[in-house]
């Protein structure tokens, strides 16, 4: 008990600095204040070490040699997918045909419900009016996930077999995975040229780490049995690897196949920003003109497409071989491959003879976007609505935002660096103290200090704001089964929507405002916080909760003293990573004109400033990974100190 | 090689689980008991130990659970490498093999049931037999008759396309069983292997064995907790406590004679009369006059209660399986064994 006031205590004197440091701001000397802005310097120095990487050393010409192989298979894709004019300059496979071999893949992973889905989405974006461009994300999604999982299942593999692999991997994969997209965007742009091949580069890079933890957790879990049964049977080491260690380890595999999709489905989303056409593109344009109603429509396209990617995968992961009885024929063996040629040859053929079938043409899409639009502004501009959106974008404009964002401005950095230090060791004890110390110091040396204020400021308050909001509504839900049920589904489905989704609601109601930003990134987070809660609270042993209402306690007493406490550990998970989605957001959302690192590094996608692009870029993860550390440390303790 | 050589030769085998055995045994006191060591931060998983296993011979090892049997077996195979002292497999130090030698050791002589079975989840039954053909590289119709053959012995036969989530663990079992058999091993390794059987399968799955041992002369290693079972396959039992055997012997010397405390108390549940042959008790015959019909070496002493009690003679003869005389044996000593020694 004593070592762990001590331990309190230091935490609280470097709390009590950060107070002094800001009370005594005028007096301090100018360098404790503020550091001089630096960044011109290292970018420079980023900049001849790039150049060097880049022309000295010809990594450019690696890569645009990779990059046009990549390029071919796109472009392959490309030409069957939407007909663009590149080998093997066949036409496109007919709408119909995609959707139906999706409703027959969904048939045979999950019965009709899936087929209905898959085929449904498919026809969908034909009948919108949308299929050219969900035929442009997808044609870099079927060639960059596969890459992705196979670069992954290689990595998993290599760190799974050796430890020194391993230790270098993890930090790299921890700060590829806090990287803000921005920052694969840009390398992408220079070292491959720009279109899709950066753009299925970037979703490459961005979809690996998931697949390369699943890969290693996967192959670590093989039971020891199984393996030893494999190694009595004779086995070399390929057979080994090859029928024991990863046909055992098939369902860790396919999530993290599942990952790798989703992930490339948001990165593509978000490759808007280097000139990808697609889904993503139009969606960014159309925010850009304020056409509401077309980006709407959009926005379900990519939430159909992100639903059924998801579920098609997942129903993958669940799915056993089945037998067959003895004597079965060979068709009734091969059937889900026979329907699906069938199909094939049905719907190609009936797309070459009927137009409608091959092409929805723009005169008989369905799309009604401007009504949308007329019945939305209606909506808005009824006086009630007015009234509210005003009331609350004055209201967190007036009274939180602003207020809370000067006074972060106003601490000194040093001030500031005191308060995280004193907060990690709060949190965590030395080890954090000491990272964020180091991690903060180097955001400041980096030299872009007000930027990176604000860039926490709007983490900071829209993951409170999640917290404030997502909190009761979870111990609400976790009242009952039915709405436990219901909320977790709600929160796995809004998980796999593109982050990029998440702005429309946001700019639908508010417009190009602050509050936008913050209502966007609140959406976005309040799911891990949801979910986490939920599981949180639901976990909590059925004995404990007995033994409170044994004692007599009312609900609340038994929420906060025995719920609450036990469920901690999970809470400050879902809370990680409400933080971690909250900086990839406030990022994304520099398209609604924010002041932060995020405009400042969207900026530099039109040109060629690597060097900037990476120290705004870092000054992100450094701050990501130290709310990371410091919470994990503290989530470590309190399961400690519960047993658990 | 001649035909003395024992098949498995374990020669003062350590393994010791730890951060670093080998320097640990190094250092280690060479009376060091298991408590001894397990305070300094290690478990003996076998500790010390010495035995032998003839051709054709069944080695039957009994111990708690947690006494080393699994490791012990696992060392015999090379799954673990010793820590200390070597296994000799038909004269030569597998500890020594490398790579290539050892998986060509295992692909022909080897074969192992494990515990818990260790199926591939994600093959059929047909495919999970044929593995073991399937690493050495034989054709696909060839391994595919020769598993339907096993699986057949093992009674599965109609279930070779079942995937292992679909069998009972009984099933299972023999699944894991049928695979170990498929290459026809010298030397086969069984880690309670009946153990989820119920007993009216495993009763017929020992016959099913008995038969193969007589018909197939292995070489076999044999794990158990249960007695009787041991009781009815072994040739010797050897019984082991916290990673050391205590006794290696022929189940009727462990019996009538425990080497210690603790195997006489393991041994104590047990009716002697049902182990114990007359030939065990047969003294030389040294020119005592015997008289009238003599008792076969081989029967039981409760196979011979009725008898014991209703002969007269003070001395039974007792006759070798040709009939001729081998020795005498005490009456009063066999009506010992067969009530208890009344004390
Ligand atoms: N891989 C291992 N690492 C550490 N300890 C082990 C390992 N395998 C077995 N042990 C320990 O060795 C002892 C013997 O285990 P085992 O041979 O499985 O016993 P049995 O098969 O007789 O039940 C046990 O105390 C067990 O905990
Ligand atoms: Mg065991």
């Amino acid at each position: 008990m004593t070592s762990f006031s001590r331990h309190a205590l230091t935490g609280l004197w470097l709390l009590v600095l950060a107070v002094v440091l800001t009370a005594l701001k005028p007096l301090l000397p100018p360098v404790l204040d503020r550091l001089p802005v630096w960044h011109p310097i290292w970018s420079h120095y980023l900049d001849t070490w790039f150049d060097w990487l880049q022309n000295d050393l010809g990594l450019i010409h690696v890569t645009r040699l990779a990059a046009s192989g990549l390029g071919f298979l796109i472009d392959v894709a490309a030409n069957l997918l939407y007909g663009k004019a590149r080998w093997p300059r066949l036409e496109a496979i007919p709408w119909s045909t995609v959707a139906a071999l999706a409703a027959v893949a969904g048939y045979y992973l999950g019965g009709w419900r899936l087929a209905l889905l898959a085929g449904g989405t498919f026809t969908w974006c034909a009948l919108m009016g949308q299929w050219k461009w969900t035929m442009e994300t997808m044609s870099v999604i079927v060639i960059a996930a596969p890459f992705g999982f196979l670069i992954g299942l290689l990595l998993g593999i290599w760190s799974w077999k050796s430890s020194r692999v391993e230790s270098v991997l993890r930090p790299v994969l921890a700060v590829l995975q806090t990287l803000p997209f921005f920052t694969y965007l840009l390398p992408a742009v220079i070292f491959f040229k720009v279109g899709p091949t950066a753009a299925s580069v970037a979703t490459i890079v961005y979809a690996i780490p998931p697949m390369i933890l699943m890969t290693a957790v996967g192959l670590k879990k093989v039971s020891s049995d199984v393996v030893e049964a494999g190694k009595m049977s004779g086995c070399t080491r390929w057979q080994m690897l090859t029928r024991v260690y990863l046909p055992a380890a098939r369902t860790e595999i396919l999530i993290g196949l599942n990952q790798v999709i989703m992930l490339s489905l948001a990165m593509v989303v978000l490759t808007a920003f280097i000139g990808m056409p697609g889904l993503g593109a139009k969606l960014l344009a159309m925010m850009n003109s304020f056409k509401l109603g077309r980006s709407v429509e959009i926005g379900i396209t990519i939430v159909l497409l992100a639903v059924t990617l998801d579920r098609l995968s997942k129903a993958l992961v669940v799915k056993q071989p089945e037998h067959f009885e003895k004597g079965t024929p060979w068709w009734i063996r091969h059937q889900a491959w026979l329907v699906a040629g069938g199909v094939f040859v049905f719907f190609t053929a009936l797309g070459r003879m009927v137009p409608f079938f091959n092409e929805v043409s723009r005169s008989q899409s369905l799309s009604v976007g401007s009504e949308i639009d007329d019945v939305m502004k209606a909506v808005l501009d009824w006086d009630p609505i007015q009234a509210v959106t005003g009331f609350l974008r004055y209201f967190f404009n007036v009274w939180v935002l602003v207020p809370t964002e000067n006074a972060l401005l106003y601490v000194p950095t040093f001030g500031l660096i005191a308060a995280i230090t004193g907060f990690c060791w709060l949190m965590g004890g030395a080890r954090p103290a000491i990272i964020g110390f180091v991690f903060f110091t180097a955001v400041a040396v980096l030299g872009w200090w007000d930027r990176a204020m604000l860039t926490l400021h709007s983490t900071v308050t829209a993951t409170l704001l999640a917290v404030i909001i997502g909190m009761p509504l979870a111990i609400w839900a976790s009242r009952s089964e039915k709405a436990t049920r219901r909320m977790i589904y709600v929160c796995d489905t809004a998980q796999t929507f593109p982050s990029f989704i998440y702005l429309l609601p946001a700019i639908m109601l508010f417009g190009i405002t602050p509050v936008t930003v913050i209502l966007a990134i609140l959406i976005y987070t309040m799911v891990p916080v949801v979910r986490y809660t939920i599981e949180g609270l639901r976990g909590v042993p059925a004995e404990m909760t007995e033994a409170a209402d044994m004692s007599g306690a009312t609900r609340w007493q038994k929420l906060v003293n025995v719920q609450l406490p036990l469920a901690m550990p999970t809470i400050a998970v879902g809370l990680n990573q409400a933080l971690m989605f909250s900086f990839f957001m406030v990022i994304i959302a520099a398209f609604i004109g924010t002041r932060d690192l995020g405009q400042e590094m969207q900026r530099t996608l039109a040109g060629t400033d690597l060097g900037k692009n990476f120290t705004l870029g870092f000054s992100v993860v450094l701050m990501a990974i130290t709310f990371d550390v410091a919470i994990n440390a503290w989530a470590e303790k309190k399961r400690k100190l519960l047993g658990l | 090689m001649d035909k003395k050589t024992p098949v498995i030769s374990c020669r003062n085998v350590w393994k010791l689980f730890g951060p670093d055995p080998k320097q640990f045994l190094a250092t280690l006191k060479p009376d060091a008991s298991y408590e001894n060591i397990r305070a300094q931060g290690y478990i003996a998983g076998v500790h010390n130990v010495s035995v032998d296993v003839g051709r054709g011979e069944m080695l039957v090892i009994m111990g708690l659970s947690g006494s080393g049997k699994s490791t012990l077996v696992r060392c015999m195979g090379r799954l673990h490498e010793v820590t200390g002292g070597e296994v000799l497999i038909e004269g030569e130090d597998i500890g020594k093999l490398d790579e290539d030698a050892l998986i060509n050791l295992r692909r022909r002589k080897m074969g192992m049931v494990f515990q818990s079975f260790g199926l591939l989840p994600h093959r059929t039954v047909l495919e999970n037999v044929a593995f073991p053909l399937e690493m050495r590289g034989q054709d696909r119709h060839e391994r595919r008759a020769r598993a339907l053959e096993v699986i057949e012995l093992v009674g599965l036969a109609g279930r070779e396309d079942y995937f292992p989530r679909e069998l009972s663990g009984g099933q299972q079992q023999r699944v894991g069983i049928a695979r170990s058999l498929a290459i026809e091993p010298d030397i086969w390794f069984l880690d309670e292997p009946f153990s989820a059987l119920d007993p009216l399968i495993r009763r017929e799955m020992q016959d099913e064995f008995l038969r193969l041992q007589n018909m197939l002369e292995k070489t076999i290693v044999f794990i158990t907790h249960d007695f009787d079972e041991a009781l009815r396959l072994a040739d010797r039992i050897a019984i082991m406590k916290d990673g050391a055997i205590e006794q290696c012997d022929k189940p009727d010397q462990i019996v009538l004679n425990p080497a210690t405390s603790y195997v006489a108390k393991f041994t104590e549940e047990i009716d002697k009369a049902r182990v114990v042959h007359a030939g065990v008790l047969a003294r030389p015959v040294n020119g005592i006059e015997v008289t009238g019909e003599p008792v076969s070496e081989a029967s039981t002493i409760q196979s011979l209660a009725r008898l014991l009690i209703s002969d007269r003679r003070k001395l039974i003869p007792v006759a070798g399986k040709s009939g001729e005389l081998v020795g005498v044996m005490d009456r009063q000593e066999a009506l010992d064994v067969l009530l208890g020694s009344g004390s």
